[in-house]
């Protein structure tokens, strides 16, 4: 029979909508409003999960957030999500869920076993044991408790949904839709100010969902339905629905993740997405986050159908289930009164109402009294019994002290607790951004202290319970929040409903309830049951000097769940206060940190990820024609470069070999576009690069081009390029692909705050201008049938020089530099013409046997010379005398980085200096790039650490020399010319090679001046 | 010392666990110490540790103004390696492993160091050269490591994305560290606390110090806010702290101090079984024996003390991770925070001598202390007993900023970690 | 996510901007004048200070200039945003 739990009536379920779904394959109904949990008790289903270290059943204990124990796995396949707590998943048609760490079923689990091992399984027992032999934490302990790990099962699959981002600025931002949020929200709405308003639940109205009071003489939802629609009708109120605020960081920021069709299906049905991730931005927060009702510590208080109080009123009251056929409600305070009433009302057998206080007396307890509920007033509930389930309770009579119990033993059956320890306030959102909390004697928990910036606490956060008093709170601080932003003044303009009458008696603090037996021979008292802490942990943390709250949570592992401690936490502290004979509000609680629930991780990535997203991609004009020339791509900074261009049946090595003998011998052409450019004018522009690189500047005349490096003021080597002068004030600077961004900013850096007294304006240009580069012998006749306006002879554009003119009939400046050692020109153009120019140059060198070459190429070309590529053959921990660069050092001027080329280690005589390298055994035998260089010859062997004697950086097959090449950084290398040096292999080789010159190619640089 | 086994947990079993003995004691200050070590992390308490053991000094105290391990050493991800580029990195951080893997048995407590290995991944050309030579440095320092390729870390981790095409940054390959691994970040602490204790150091939680007297520019106590003690040498090792410490002394350090950000998931079945770091994508991960995927990232980009770092920290290691491992897209956060950690220019640490005789520093450990406790407490012991720095920790000096032989491991070590 | 005064374009998040650590340290105007411990100390030595703390920023994805804010490093609480070249409010440090 179908929902045998559920009641004739009531709730806010829409009983004309019934759901179908399953848990552990049986199928069940549900209606649409229910929680996957609501819909379990009302198909009489109480044990739905294991506990992490004994495996004890467990059931669906609260109601919401705080729930540490109805975690499931729900669905399967791509979309399947571990450890969802079924209290907060919302029922939709098909819902398949199956229980966590148990087998093989939640009612029968192997590993229940470990209960029986339980008392050698105290806090902290792994610190103490797993040692010996010591071969086996490797090999035994360690993967049978990696076994055991973790509840749920992470999908197999990439995930099929997608989920966005939003960002939004608010004046008012308001957290929790209860009665203390819906009334600031409407006081602050009222006045015209833009306010987000979220609750992580389907419906607004907060605690009136699940409760009976009236307002204005109403059921109090009724107020709040007419709450939301005058909100509904503000213009500048956005109401955000199953939208929990999950973290409140620095200056108003707080990130919300609203469930937008998590209650529709198990993926997104509608091609929306997901799930979306709020980053609001607000001015001021209102925090009406309520409060968690929090259990009272009692033996053997973890089977299933012992819950929180306001956990039962909620599925009676909000869901019309019922919860158990006989409930023992016991309490410290009043409100689990009302649960006893709610339960009466409904039909529920009452069987006894505990009251750990003698007396008490409020409107609550004369109408309990009056319904006859038997009040057993001054007692405890000492211990239980049951299974799977709860069947009975013990119940002592109290001692005055609170810390003893005497007398005869009530045994009352029962299939259901209502336990109440009193209320803590959610002030997780308050402390994430450093709010401080205080204790507060009259309600026994901690409460809102100072608060971080334009941050205010209204209602049951703030330790205010009564509704009366919550929404007044909430009126008022949607008044603070709206005049902190100009709208009003801070009194408050809208009207609190009336309340009934509110008398309460006071609470009577009890973190843990004694027992027959003392600590720790009493049986286990659960103060956190996802992960089977108990009052005893608490007390062995403190005998073995475990006192600080820290130490005893992380040595109990209390609150280390998925819920958080949202449950226990308090418990636990008020405990291990007790432990240490201190005060509660000495020992404090633990830090609060997001997030409050746990958070998607897909909905932080959004929508940025995968090749295109992830991060920018930069692709050049030219690079379709790359793709469409069968060019690989290298990732270079954020640029896509061509790495080289294949042809059909090419192997890596024969494409380069044919691009390098065609650039050497005919023509290549390279799409250069990615080098930083940075445009620099100004009157002092000449002063500024003087002070920038390390060589002099001023001298050069306009129409000149001079290669530059750049150090950091460590004076290590940061960049490299070569600038030229368009004019008097007015330069062309180029820096390395990668570190464009970088060179830039520190350009920036020293123009704006070291030397302000410089006239000089710095615009990145690097994506304005194509930029195709031609080098080989062939380069000039090819340069010539584009380009006009410019006499290309040696003589009249010599090497080192730019010119205006036109290329293919569009305005450019070609550039006669060379990075290859060839002649070479450099073809700049706006960048919307870059690829109409790259088919002109293309059609102009197909007589000539033009080739596109790529990165590899253009690395091999450059080696051959011995050009340095920064980044590369350069780490940030070279300075340029390591490279021979003395001649571009001036001595006439300072330049950052000078200063520090004096120190002593910069003038360390056995540094590492640049260097070729050749092998000896093999001359085609490529050397790894990253491979260490020894003198000694058997160093795969040799005792360790074996001396370093340099490394390879750069390494490369030259087919132009027919042998392979290496550039290398060597311990006094330059001294060692000729000398052999050893580079061992991880896979045992050794190379042998020989130190040369850097330069394997055209020393004298014969070729790039003709 | 009492030991710890199966058989004292048996043995207690039978009495309800009632007679366990403290793990340490909670003394008062004594006027006069031989050393006052500040600051009762994983470095400060394996430095007392080592001056008793290696070094006869038992006359010792460690004043901690909160709780043991309460710093960096509770907050990190909990990664051991040793594969650093310099030599003189890789011999300290390489010390600090070999001590790791005898640590459990030394001092009787279980400090669950799981030798899984470390992999640390390249996505371009550059980082596969920079993982190349730093793995041959590694091998010829004696630090064992190997270069996987792209399809070896797809064996060794099944869920990662090494599609070429289908991802921004494709993984090319790895270095791999078999002996790096995780080890239990609590359990340094308090397991070294216990030894401390066992050696008669004096370790004392809830002293604040609040200033630190010298005479002739010599140490001669330091005022706590449990009263003076009197000492002539101190060694300083407050991570986050430093330079408050050192603004006591009168001195200056290179050090700034930064937030450090980790997370943990929610615990789900085993998954990766391994210690993945990538440096270019800026995020790294591992599994804990609960379950928790422990995720960590850079630190933030400006000064902070608060133990609070920026969100958006977060969000981009969690892309990150998603883009790299996308099956953890539909699992969720379960947690996030911060501490608070010295950095030094070179991203190498300072374990030296001050220009205020008797008084020692050993800070700037920045993303990386947690690996280095033991070799760095090993080191200081060693610096602070005989007051000249050992060969293995001769290069962290301060003067090495003056003379500019700085030990740079930024992009060098290929991580930031 | 911190939110941060561009002094030229107003509040922007955190990402917008790069950090420039300490302010108001000069670079020595002759450097040779200088020894290597006074070089060392302009480079690497930093006040690192706890609390109010005089720091620079860059609007890097904005305006891209450069400026300065005064800070509390415990809390990340703002208390001033000033151009280059202004006097720093409160006076000495």
């Amino acid at each position: 029979m179908s929902q045998t739990k559920r009641l004739q009536s009531g709730g806010r379920i829409d009983r004309s909508k019934p759901l179908t779904f399953t848990f552990n394959g049986q199928s069940l109904q549900g209606y649409e409003g229910d929680t996957l949990a609501s819909a379990l008790l009302a198909n009489g289903i109480s044990l739905v999960s294991r506990s992490f270290k004994l495996h004890r059943p467990r059931g669906i204990m609260g109601a919401g957030a705080e729930c540490p124990n109805s975690l499931v796995q729900v669905g399967r396949g791509a979309g399947t999500i571990p450890n969802l707590r079924a209290t907060q998943t919302e029922l939709y048609q098909g819902l398949e869920a199956n229980s966590v760490n148990c087998w093989p079923s939640v009612k029968f689990d192997v590993n229940a076993v470990t209960g029986l091992f339980s008392p050698l399984l105290p806090a902290g027992f792994y610190y103490k044991t797993f040692k010996w032999p010591k071969s086996w934490w490797d090999k035994v302990y360690e993967p049978r408790i990696r076994k055991a790990a973790g509840f749920g099962k992470a999908p197999t699959e990439p995930d099929p949904d997608r989920y966005d981002k939003k960002n939004r600025h608010c004046d008012v931002l308001i957290v929790g839709a209860g009665p203390a949020g819906l009334a600031a929200a409407l006081e602050a709405g009222r006045r015209g100010a833009r306010v987000i308003l979220c609750d992580e639940q389907n419906e607004f109205g907060g605690s009136l969902l699940a409760n009976r009071q009236y307002l204005d003489g109403k059921p109090g939802i009724e107020w709040a339905k007419t709450a939301v629609a005058e909100l509904e009708s503000l213009e500048e109120v956005t109401l955000l629905a199953r939208t929990t605020a999950f973290g409140h960081y620095h200056h108003g920021f707080v990130s919300l993740l609203e469930r937008v069709t998590d209650h529709m299906g198990l993926t997104s049905p509608d091609g929306r997405p997901r799930q979306r991730q709020w980053r609001v931005r607000a001015n001021q927060v209102v925090l009406a986050t309520g409060a968690i009702e929090r259990p009272l510590v009692f033996c053997n208080n973890d089977r299933p159908g012992i819950m929180p109080a306001s956990a039962v009123s909620t599925y009676i009251n909000r869901y019309g289930v019922r919860p158990g056929q006989r409930a023992v409600v016991f309490t410290n305070n009043d409100s689990a009164y009302q649960t006893a009433l709610d339960l009466n009302d409904h039909g529920i057998d009452v069987a006894a109402i505990v009251d750990v206080r003698p007396e008490s007396d409020s409107v609550l307890v004369d109408r309990a009294r009056k319904e006859e509920i038997p009040i057993y007033g001054g007692y405890a509930v000492v211990d239980t019994r049951g299974g799977q389930h709860v069947s009975g309770v013990k119940v002592m009579r109290l001692n005055g002290r609170g810390d003893g119990v005497y007398g005869e033993i009530h045994h009352l059956d029962c299939d259901l607790v209502a336990s109440s320890g009193g209320w803590n306030p959610v002030i997780h959102l308050h402390s994430h951004p450093g709010g401080t909390m205080r204790y507060d004697e009259s309600i026994a928990s901690f409460v809102p202290d100072q608060a971080v910036g334009n941050t205010y606490n209204a209602g049951a956060c703030n330790g205010n319970f009564a509704l009366g008093g919550c929404i007044t709170e909430g009126l008022s601080a949607g008044a603070t929040a709206a005049a902190g932003v100009g709208f009003g003044s801070e009194d408050i303009e809208g009207e609190a409903p009336a309340t009934g009458k509110q008398q309460e008696s006071p609470l009577r603090p009890m973190w843990r309830v004694p027992s027959r037996k003392a600590i720790p021979r009493a049986p286990k008292q659960f103060i956190d049951v996802q992960n089977d802490q108990t009052s005893a942990d608490v007390y062995l943390a403190v005998r073995e000097g475990y006192r600080s709250i820290e130490h005893i949570k992380r040595y109990t592992a209390m609150g280390f769940g998925t819920d958080q401690g949202k449950l226990g936490n308090i418990n636990g502290a008020g405990i291990a206060a007790e432990a240490l004979g201190e005060d509660i509000a000495k020992v404090g609680t633990t830090t609060f940190r997001p997030a409050y629930t746990p958070v998607t991780m897909g909905a932080f990535a959004g929508r940025e990820l995968g090749p295109e997203r992830f991060h920018a991609v930069r692709k050049t004009p030219m690079h379709k024609w790359h793709v469409d020339h069968g060019a690989l791509f290298e990732n270079v900074g954020d640029w896509k470069r061509p790495w080289y261009y294949p042809k059909p049946g090419e192997s890596m090595r024969e494409a380069l070999d044919r691009e390098s003998y065609q650039t050497r011998h005919a023509v290549g052409v390279l799409d250069a576009s990615t080098l930083g450019k940075i445009d620099v004018r100004g009157p002092d522009a000449a002063e500024f690069l003087n002070r920038v690189y390390t060589s002099g500047w001023k001298t050069m005349e306009v129409g000149k081009a001079r290669y530059g490096i750049m150090l950091s003021e460590d004076g290590m080597i940061m960049d490299d390029g070569v600038s030229a002068r368009i004019a008097e004030d007015h330069y062309h600077m180029t820096t390395t692909t990668g570190g464009a961004a970088r060179v830039l900013g520190h350009l920036e850096e020293y123009l704006q705050t070291e030397w302000p007294e410089l006239q000089v304006y710095l615009t990145s240009t690097t994506d304005q201008w194509a930029a195709i580069s031609l080098a080989g012998p062939h380069a000039r006749d090819v340069v010539a049938k584009v380009v006009s306006g410019v006499d290309l002879s040696g003589g009249a554009f010599p090497f080192m020089t730019w010119r205006d003119c036109e290329a293919a009939g569009v305005p450019a400046r070609l550039f006669r530099i060379s990075f290859s050692g060839e002649l070479g020109f450099e073809i700049n153009v706006q960048a919307n013409y870059g690829q109409y120019v790259w088919d002109a140059v293309w059609e102009a060198g197909q007589e000539y046997g033009i080739t596109p070459y790529g990165t590899e190429t253009m690395h091999i070309l450059r080696a051959e010379k011995g050009f340095i590529i920064a980044g590369q053959d350069t780490d940030g921990s070279v300075n340029p005398m390591d490279f021979g660069m003395h001649g571009l050092l001036s001595k006439k001027k300072d330049y950052i980085g000078r200063r520090s080329l004096s120190r002593p280690d910069a003038m360390r005589e056995d540094r590492e200096q640049f260097v070729g390298l050749v092998t000896l055994e093999d001359p085609k035998e490529i050397i790894p790039e990253g491979a260490q260089l020894v003198e000694e010859p058997n160093a795969n062997e040799a005792p360790k650490p074996v001396p370093l004697h340099g490394y390879v950086t750069s390494s490369y097959y030259s087919s132009t020399l027919g042998h392979s090449i290496a550039l290398a950084m060597v311990k006094r290398g330059r001294e060692r010319m000729d000398d052999v040096l050893y580079s061992p292999q991880a896979d045992g080789r050794v190379i042998q090679c020989r130190i040369t010159s850097p330069v394997f190619y055209d020393p004298k640089g014969e070729r790039q001046n003709v | 010392m009492r030991k710890y086994s199966i058989f004292s947990l048996a043995r207690n079993a039978l009495s309800h666990h009632e007679n366990w003995w403290q793990a340490w004691r909670s003394p008062e200050p004594k006027k006069r110490y031989d050393a006052v070590i500040i600051g009762g992390g994983g470095h400060g308490l394996s430095t007392a540790y080592y001056l008793a053991k290696e070094h006869g000094m038992t006359n010792i105290a460690v004043i901690e103004k909160g709780w043991l391990g309460g710093g960096n050493t509770g907050r990190n991800t909990t990664i051991i390696r040793s594969n650093y580029l310099w030599t003189a990195s890789a011999g300290i951080y390489e010390k600090g492993l070999k001590l790791w893997e005898g640590i459990t048995q030394e001092v009787n407590f279980n400090m669950m160091l799981s030798q899984r290995g470390v992999l640390n991944l390249g996505h371009n050309l550059q980082d596969m050269r920079t993982i190349e030579r730093r793995v041959n440095a590694n091998r010829l320092n004696g630090v064992d490591g190997v270069v996987l390729n792209a399809q070896q870390v797809k064996e060794m981790v099944p869920i990662i994305n090494t599609s070429e095409t289908n991802t921004r940054f494709p993984v090319l390959g790895s270095s791999y560290q078999p002996r790096g691994g995780i080890a239990r970040h609590d359990a340094l602490a308090w397991g070294m606390a216990r030894a401390c204790d066992d050696l008669g150091i004096d370790v004392i939680q809830q002293c604040e110090v609040t200033g630190i007297r010298r005479e002739d520019g010599q140490v001669t106590g330091v005022d706590t806010t449990k009263g003076f003690i009197e000492t002539n040498k101190v060694g300083a090792v407050t991570a986050g702290n430093s330079g408050v410490i050192a603004d006591m002394a009168g001195i200056r350090l290179p050090v700034q101090s930064r937030p450090l950000q980790a997370l943990v998931s929610e615990p789900i079945k085993p998954v990766i079984d391994t210690v993945v770091m990538s440096g270019a994508v800026h995020v790294y991960i591992s599994q804990s024996d609960k379950g928790e995927l422990v995720i960590g990232a850079g630190v933030d980009k400006y000064n902070g003390y608060g133990q609070k770092g920026s969100i958006s920290v977060i969000e981009e290691q969690l892309a990150a991770l998603v883009e790299l491992y996308p099956i953890v897209s539909r699992l969720r956060l379960l947690r996030h925070w911060a501490g608070c950690v010295d950095v030094c220019p070179d991203a190498s640490p300072l374990l030296t001598k001050t220009p205020v005789d008797g008084l020692y520093f050993n800070c700037g450990w920045g993303t990386g202390g947690w690996k280095a406790t033991l070799g760095s407490g090993w080191c200081f012991a060693h610096t602070i007993a005989n007051d000249e720095p050992h060969p293995l920790n001769e290069a962290f000096s301060m003067k090495r900023f003056e003379t500019g032989a700085v030990i740079d491991e930024h992009g060098a070590a290929g991580v930031a970690h | 996510m911190l939110h941060i005064k561009c002094p030229w374009c107003g509040w922007r998040d955190e990402s917008e901007f790069g950090y420039g650590g300490e302010a108001h340290i000069e670079r020595p105007k002759d450097p040779d004048s200088v020894s290597d411990a006074e070089w060392a100390d302009y480079l690497f030595f930093g006040s690192n200070r706890r609390g109010d703390f005089r720091e620079r920023w860059v609007h890097s994805a904005g305006c891209r200039r450069w400026f300065n804010a005064v800070r509390d490093t415990t809390t990340y609480e703002f208390k001033a945003f000033y151009r280059m070249g202004e006097e720093p409010p409160g006076g000495e440090q």
